[in-house]
């Protein structure tokens, strides 16, 4: 069998975990494979390994069926291995070209010269579909084009084998359809990929075969057109995944959030991008803005929640009008809000779980008396919202919340919020960049809070997202409502004209 | 040996202690080496008086606690800054202006009787807070970054309190009145004690603001709220705290702390504040002091002492060696505390390497079993 790499055995320990355990991998020349698991599942690891970053304690590499010794990226880089991290390794300050020759540089009496190196881009750009302008400076390029340049990186320098790590990440969904064209191109080409990734849909439709890893633990590799979608989320997580959420048809009450006519203004750039937004949500229902990143979406939220102000328009919260309310001011009268961000606005990263668990409302008691903090009324709380909502983490609540993992984060927020008890739960893109498990779970909690009789607002730009959860639909388009919808009535495709601005509707 | 890399993997924290220790260490060879250089003859008993001298007898330990007493707290003053996110380069403009506005009530306001010297002291925080203050609004409410705006402000407040003084309070020969007696810090018992020495309850006045803070900054919703912006101000912002008024807060607190330091540098019966082309050099001390005490109040407290001792050291080492070489030392080994950061860094990645090579028995021994 022509294998391009091999890896056999693979153990590699740190202090406390085993974070790959007799491990195999084997790619064959010209395939896509796929490498599945969870967040901490070892994927990560093993590739530091085969790229030279860390040593594996056991275990043995072949490349090209020839054993080879990996000890530093250089190694790697001369038998033909290539890696696109998932944070790219660009100087955002330097041209596309002078990032790819970066370590290669051709000189000429000691001065540099571009002229070979800029036809060579320029002709892998060709032939693989690239698109890539090596004069361009990367700090004026989008990510989608940065990945480019990070793949054309790895072909200037030869490579042969091409690690991509979860390189969908950061992309929008149309980078994500050009990345699958640009990989398909390159298997044509007889490259190999390794392709790391926990998102199954992209496996599905990309990968040849897959490799599932579990908690540092090789459990099977599989041929994609011989497996399923739930075959897969079943390996990967070891147990059986809904991924068709079961719900209760909605029987929404009366009104909790009313916007009239609101406008909002970016504070930054001056630019108006919330235009005369009029909407309600009710107890009882989940309403899902949907619509393409950056319409808007975000500073909706902003504006609704206090971090950006209104300039026009009214916003009321059970017939309270809240449009001169503080942030505090609209937490207490019945807002929470998971946001977009977590790392920047949702969690303090570099205190304990607990005081993240008080963020809000460490100036209520039983938190606070007399304007002390109240440390055993804290941890208490804090670990009861560790047991209910499972947020894992190395030592409870006196973890530094930087050391969970994305998907316990997150748990962790979500906790904190749906606690709170609002009236109003605001939750933008809740379950971006997690894996099936805690996609589930979340999706089950937002549910069930939404059974509380209580108004959950959601903003997504994933489409399965839209339709698993939505009771109601609203379309948000260059800053304004282009339409609501019942989830049962409007088709997929419908929708995605209406967010892509080719179709206007009427309120319903 | 191995025991020891195992306890500092388990306690992170004792990296930074030991990063700390080890700076002073270092500081203290580099400025031997460089008495050796200097003076070969004299250097041993010159450095044994320096590390030794200032606890000799009461009188000097006297004099240690009072030069501490107003570096510890610039060191708090920056330290608390750290501790809410913010660098604070200005605690010598901060001391500054708090030394006027201290001198001025205590040059003028003798009416005030035996509370007078606590309204001076307290009139030295105001000066210090509103010096502090500016900065902070600069920061919050206009976005300017406050290491440039608080070491420019050392600048203007250098230039205008010798102005003020030359106005208001001057004495002649470049010196500002003394206060009078009602108005300096007492020396309490500390006279009876050290006798001999200008120590005054100025050492229980820093120790007193070092527990205020700790227990502001860890105990209280205040505290919590101070370091959330700190740590995150688009988090705090999200969590519903003033994230502007918080930065205010926190300049205005680290400010009057320089300014309580200029106080007592100056609330005292035999130094006069000079008009001078120089800034304070206590404001940057502080730095070095907070660094070396990793912003906690108690290392700032230590960092503080041994900066005393130093400084004692160094008076009394001036039989051996030139004045300009004890200021060297002392200056290198603030440089080397500057650098305890890299020498943490550096600990670190030997505790790694060690624990990386460690725990392979173990785990055949777990295999086997």
């Amino acid at each position: 069998m022509d294998h391009a790499v091999e890896m056999i055995n693979i153990t590699k320990e740190f202090p406390g975990i085993k974070a790959n355990d007799k491990i195999d991998l084997r790619l064959k020349k010209g395939e896509i494979h796929a490498l599945l698991g969870e967040n901490g599942a070892g994927k990560s690891t093993l590739m530091s390994i085969l790229f030279g970053i860390y040593k594996a304690d056991e275990g043995e590499i072949r490349v090209n069926n020839e054993p080879a010794e990996i000890t530093n990226p250089k190694d790697a880089n001369k038998l033909g291995i290539g890696m696109v991290h998932q944070h790219f390794k660009l100087v955002d300050r330097f041209t596309v070209l002078e990032n790819i020759i970066l370590g290669f540089e051709d000189t000429k009496n000691r001065v540099l010269v571009y002229d070979d190196a800029r036809q060579k881009i320029k002709e892998l750009s060709e032939q693989y579909n690239l698109k890539v302008d090596p004069d361009k400076r990367v700090a004026d390029i989008s990510v989608g084009h940065q990945q480019r340049v990070e793949i054309l990186k790895m072909l200037y320098r030869d490579a042969e084998i091409l690690i991509l790590d979860e390189p969908t990440a950061s992309l929008t969904p149309q980078e994500i359809d050009e990345l699958m064209d640009i990989l398909k191109t390159l298997r044509k080409e007889g490259k190999s990929i390794l392709f790391i990734s926990h998102k199954l849909k992209e496996i599905m439709e990309i990968a040849d075969r897959c490799t599932i890893l579990r908690r540092g633990k090789y459990i099977d590799t599989v041929n994609i057109h011989e497996t399923s979608f739930e075959e897969l989320a079943e390996k990967m997580v070891g147990r059986k995944v809904d991924f068709t959420l079961q719900k209760d048809k909605a029987k929404p009450k009366d009104t909790v959030l009313s916007m009239k006519n609101v406008n909002v203004t970016d504070p930054i750039s001056q630019q108006h991008v919330v235009k005369d937004f009029t909407v309600e949500s009710k107890r009882g229902e989940i309403f899902v803005v949907a619509g393409i990143e950056g319409n808007g979406q975000t500073e909706l939220i902003y504006g609704l929640t206090g971090l950006y102000p209104v300039d026009s328009g009214e916003i009321h919260l059970n017939e309270e009008n809240v449009t001169e309310y503080s942030i505090r001011e609209r937490a207490l009268a019945g807002i929470s809000h998971i946001p977009e961000d977590r790392q920047k606005h949702g969690l303090i990263l570099d205190f304990p779980l607990e005081y993240n668990m008080i963020l809000q409302s460490y100036h209520q008691e039983p938190f606070q008396k007399r304007g002390f903090l109240q440390f055993d009324a804290i941890r208490d709380h804090t670990n009861r919202l560790i047991e209910r909502f499972d947020v894992r983490s190395s030592s409870g609540a006196k973890s530094v919340t930087r050391s969970l993992s994305g998907g316990n984060q997150q748990k962790a927020i979500l906790g904190r919020e749906i606690d709170r008890e609002s009236d109003l739960l605001l939750a933008v893109q809740p379950t971006r960049g997690l894996d099936v498990g805690a996609i589930e779970f979340i999706h089950k909690e937002l549910v069930n809070y939404r059974d509380q009789d209580k108004s959950v607002m959601i903003v997504s730009y994933d489409l399965d997202e839209v339709f698993n959860l939505a009771d109601r639909i609203l379309v948000m388009y260059e800053g304004e409502n282009v339409g609501v919808f019942d989830p049962k009535e409007v088709s997929r495709e419908d929708l995605g004209l209406y967010m892509a601005g080719s179709k206007k509707g009427d309120q319903s | 040996m191995n025991k020891i890399w195992e306890f500092i993997d388990k306690k992170p924290n004792s990296i930074s202690v030991l990063s700390s220790i080890a700076a002073v260490i270092f500081g203290l060879i580099f400025g031997f080496i460089l008495m050796l250089i200097v003076s070969p003859g004299t250097a041993a008993s010159g450095f044994a008086t320096i590390l030794f001298g200032p606890f000799s007898d009461l009188r000097n330990i006297g004099f240690l606690l009072h030069y501490a007493a107003p570096i510890i707290l610039t060191g708090l003053s920056v330290a608390f800054a750290f501790k809410t996110g913010l660098f604070n380069i200005g605690a010598s403009g901060q001391l500054t202006v708090g030394a006027f506005f201290g001198l001025y009530v205590g040059v003028n306001w003798d009416f005030l009787g035996p509370v007078h010297w606590i309204v001076a002291l307290l009139a030295a925080a105001v000066g210090g807070a509103i010096w502090g203050g500016i900065t902070g609004l600069l920061k919050a409410y206009r976005n300017v970054n406050e290491v440039v705006s608080s070491i420019m402000l050392n600048y203007v407040s250098l230039y205008l309190v010798n102005l003020l003084i030359l106005n208001f309070i001057y004495a002649g020969r470049s010196e500002a009145m003394r206060p009078v007696a009602s108005a300096r810090i007492p020396s309490g018992f500390m006279d009876t004690i050290f006798a001999g020495s200008p120590a005054n309850i100025g050492i229980f006045i820093a120790l007193l603001i070092a527990a205020i803070l700790h227990i502001v900054l860890n105990y209280t919703t205040f505290g919590f709220e101070l370091k959330s912006v700190g740590e995150s101000r688009t988090a705090a912002k999200y969590a519903g705290i003033k994230e502007k008024r918080s930065i205010v807060f926190s300049f205005l607190i680290a400010g009057a702390i320089a300014g309580i330091a200029g106080g007592l540098m100056y609330l005292v019966g035999d130094r006069s504040f000079r008009i001078n082309e120089q800034i304070i050099e206590q404001g940057f001390t502080g730095i070095a002091i907070a660094l070396l005490g990793l912003s906690s109040p108690i290392g700032v407290i230590l960092a503080g002492l041994f900066y005393g001792s130093i400084m004692r050291g160094g008076d009394a080492a001036q039989r051996f060696v030139r004045e300009e070489i004890v200021e060297i030392i002392i200056a290198v080994i603030i440089y080397f505390s500057a650098l305890s950061l890299f020498a943490k860094q550096f600990i670190g990645n030997i505790v790694t390497q060690k624990m990386k090579e460690k725990p392979k028995e173990p785990s055949k021994e777990g295999e086997s079993r």
